[in-house]
């Protein structure tokens, strides 16, 4: 990025601090910042953090500009805890989180356009930008929702989902359990496993192959999310219903890419075997199901997705009274709605962990793949 | 398959039993047929006992062939039988005016309205920040991260939530659902754009470089043109998609139309052929929609000069 710009914008925040120093902070009480000594030098702590990291330029600018933007967040946060300011705040407030915003995006920018020259030092990189990226959006959600005074009913701020969380970790254990370990991840085992089962029968017999592989991928692009009540009048309220939705979900896309990957394997290699002598079972294993694990862990990431979806949505229908689905749709009912972002957030991180360990095994199973070799 | 494309003119000769039509279709019909049979006979096995217990509460004399017949029309069967499906399905297209809310179509085109509104939504949103990725490697460290992250999220599960939000903000009707639908189905065809954006090789970008050609013109005469066939797999992906956002936000609102509410309605009154044709309607509107994204596909194959 521009070094000119940078200085610029750094000076601008800087700027952006001390004129939130002498601008009323609050709509309704006439206050400003000068009452409380250590927020005025936090502030000003602030802007001369900006105005080093605008006079060094460069790596330095980067260092000195987080904590300046760090002295900011604090100031702010702190300064939302008056009740006169959260829900009223005024300019001075909102200057200061415009210099906080403008700081860290510089930062964010100057980082970005970095090239470090060790490995080890880029692929921390590439996890610092997008996790800064991240903070920055929720120092904002978190402000403006604040600041402005937005009722909890629309949007909660995410500190009150985050304190939900932690204060109703019981029942979340109890939905986690319900929805995740017996409903998704019995149907995912079982879902994926009979995909894979019928493919490889399919591979076996070709007609059976060209038939279903239309099928499969006909029945993959359908809304079957919609057989939930089906299921549930079939296999009850509890999580067996859950499990057979889920299982229904991720059976096709399983078959199709397995039966994609089964005819993955070259013919050179096929021929080869061939010429070994090797049986269809010998075949099968040392040819092609290893040649088929990309396809199959590309469909078992897919899936992961797509059965926590399954399980929430067939939830929707009716549950005993526990699980993911439920109480996003009951607490969503009863306007609670901080409990429903924390239950998202835990579907968030169940959805990403899963996800995680699914890549985590194709690593260590398919590393011999050329999309891991560089 | 360009074997069977190549001897298709040549239809006619040779047996019936290597036709190019036959040995594609041949092995599709079998198992179509073998699933209905499966499901007659599920429909048979499931519904038997419910059926026997009924003769029985009425103490009438049955016989076999009495049960067998009470399972293909039960009223409220666990199973219906697909001619009970088909007819109803049926019945409830074309038995109604389209206006009236009995009627299937009308449903239909509730969701369909939704579907199609949050699909262009998302799709547009989605190529705009593809763009946006594309052209700024500030944006693309930063924010393609998180994107890609959110894929892993059951985002589905934010539907409920969307649609009370806007309510509480005064939205109702159609664009609650739309948004849901549009939220997810931007994700798709961002990720296939970023791709299809990024596909053409350094070669041909250092190419137009040469030709001192503006970064809009690189856009519109090289990276559109190769971004199209990502285009359109990740629309259809983004359309299956979408339709199943308007489904399932028209559940928790318990919605009054759409196909999402007959399913919900269908559920609460214990009305099993209701939900099977609802879910044959959902699969009807599936496959249409992502049969017209095919043919788009192909028009626009054939406009750029691509050759069949």
């Amino acid at each position: 990025m521009n070094p000119q710009k940078l200085r610029l914008g750094l000076i601008l925040a800087a700027a952006g601090m001390l004129l939130a120093l002498v601008l009323p902070l609050s709509g309704e009480a006439a206050m400003s910042l000068s009452i409380w000594p250590i927020g005025v030098a936090l502030t000003v702590g602030a802007a001369l953090l900006f105005v080093a990291g605008a006079w060094r330029g460069g790596a330095w600018a980067v260092a000195f500009g987080l904590m300046g933007v760090l002295c900011g967040v604090a100031t702010t946060l702190a300064l939302l805890r008056d009740p006169a300011i959260a829900g009223s705040a005024a300019s001075g407030f909102w200057i200061m989180v415009a210099a906080v915003w403008l700081g860290a995006a510089l930062c964010v920018m100057q980082l970005a356009t970095m090239r470090p020259r060790s490995e080890l030092a880029r692929r921390a990189l590439n996890m610092v930008i997008p996790l800064l990226f991240g903070a920055v959006v929720f120092y904002l959600w978190e402000v403006g929702i604040r600041g402005f005074g937005v009722s909890p009913v629309i949007l909660p701020a995410p500190s009150a989902a985050a304190a939900r969380f932690a204060a109703s970790l019981p029942t979340l254990e109890t939905d986690f359990v319900q929805t995740f370990v017996r409903g998704v991840l019995i149907g995912y085992v079982i879902g994926c496993g009979a995909g894979l089962l019928v493919a490889i029968v399919a591979q076996r017999f070709s007609f059976l192959g060209r038939g279903l592989l239309p099928l499969g991928n006909f029945f993959s692009a359908l809304p079957l999310v919609g057989v939930a009540p089906i299921m549930v009048m079939w296999f009850g309220f509890d999580w067996p219903s859950k499990a057979a939705v889920v299982v229904l979900v991720t059976f096709f896309p399983m078959l199709v890419n397995s039966l994609a990957g089964l005819a993955a394997a070259g013919h050179m290699e096929r021929d080869l075997m061939r010429s070994y002598g090797a049986d269809h079972r010998q075949m099968l294993m040392k040819l092609y199901l290893p040649a088929a694990l990309p396809f199959i862990f590309n469909a078992l990431k897919i899936n992961a997705t797509l059965a926590l979806i399954g399980a929430i949505v067939a939830e929707f229908f009716g549950t005993p009274t526990q699980g993911i689905g439920f109480r996003i749709s009951t607490e969503a009912g009863r306007m609670a709605i901080d409990m429903v972002w924390a239950e998202i957030a835990l579907a968030a991180i169940a959805g990403m962990a899963f996800y995680g360990l699914v890549a985590l095994a194709e690593r260590a199973t398919t590393f011999w793949h050329s999309s891991y070799r560089t | 398959m360009t074997n069977s494309a190549l001897a298709l003119p040549a239809s006619g000769a040779g047996p019936l039993r290597h036709h190019p039509l036959v040995l594609r279709y041949a092995p599709i019909a079998t198992i179509v047929l073998a699933l209905i049979a499966i499901w007659y006979v599920a429909a048979l096995l499931m519904n038997w006992s419910l059926v026997r217990d009924g003769f029985e509460r009425e103490e009438t004399p049955y016989t076999v062939s009495d049960v067998i017949a009470g399972t293909m029309s039960a009223e409220r069967p666990l199973l219906p039988a697909p001619h009970q499906v088909i007819s109803a399905f049926a019945d409830s297209v074309f038995g109604y005016a389209p206006t009236a809310p009995r009627s299937l179509v009308y449903h239909a085109v509730v969701t369909l309205s939704a579907t199609l509104l949050g699909f262009l939504l998302g799709s547009l949103f989605g190529i705009a920040l593809a763009l946006m990725i594309v052209h700024s490697a500030v944006l693309e460290k930063s924010l393609l991260p998180w994107i890609i992250c959110s894929q892993m999220v059951p985002i589905l599960a934010l539907a409920p939530i969307f649609v009370v939000v806007l309510g509480a903000l005064g939205l109702h009707g159609l664009l609650p659902k739309s948004i849901i639908s549009a939220y997810l189905c931007f994700f798709p065809v961002t990720v296939g754009m970023v791709k299809g954006f990024t596909s053409p090789d350094p070669m041909q970008l250092d190419l137009m470089r040469t030709w001192s050609a503006t970064p809009r013109q690189v856009l519109s005469k090289l990276r559109w043109p190769s971004a199209v066939p990502y285009l359109f797999a990740s629309l259809k992906v983004a359309i299956s998609i979408s339709l199943i956002g308007a489904i399932v936000a028209e559940l928790p609102t318990g919605g009054e139309a759409g196909i999402g509410a007959r399913l919900l309605a269908g559920s609460y009154y214990g009305q099993t052929i209701q939900i099977w044709a609802a879910l044959l309607a959902a699969a009807v509107l599936a496959s249409g929609l992502i049969g017209l994204v095919d043919l788009a596909e192909k028009i626009t194959g054939i406009r750029m000069g691509a050759r069949p």
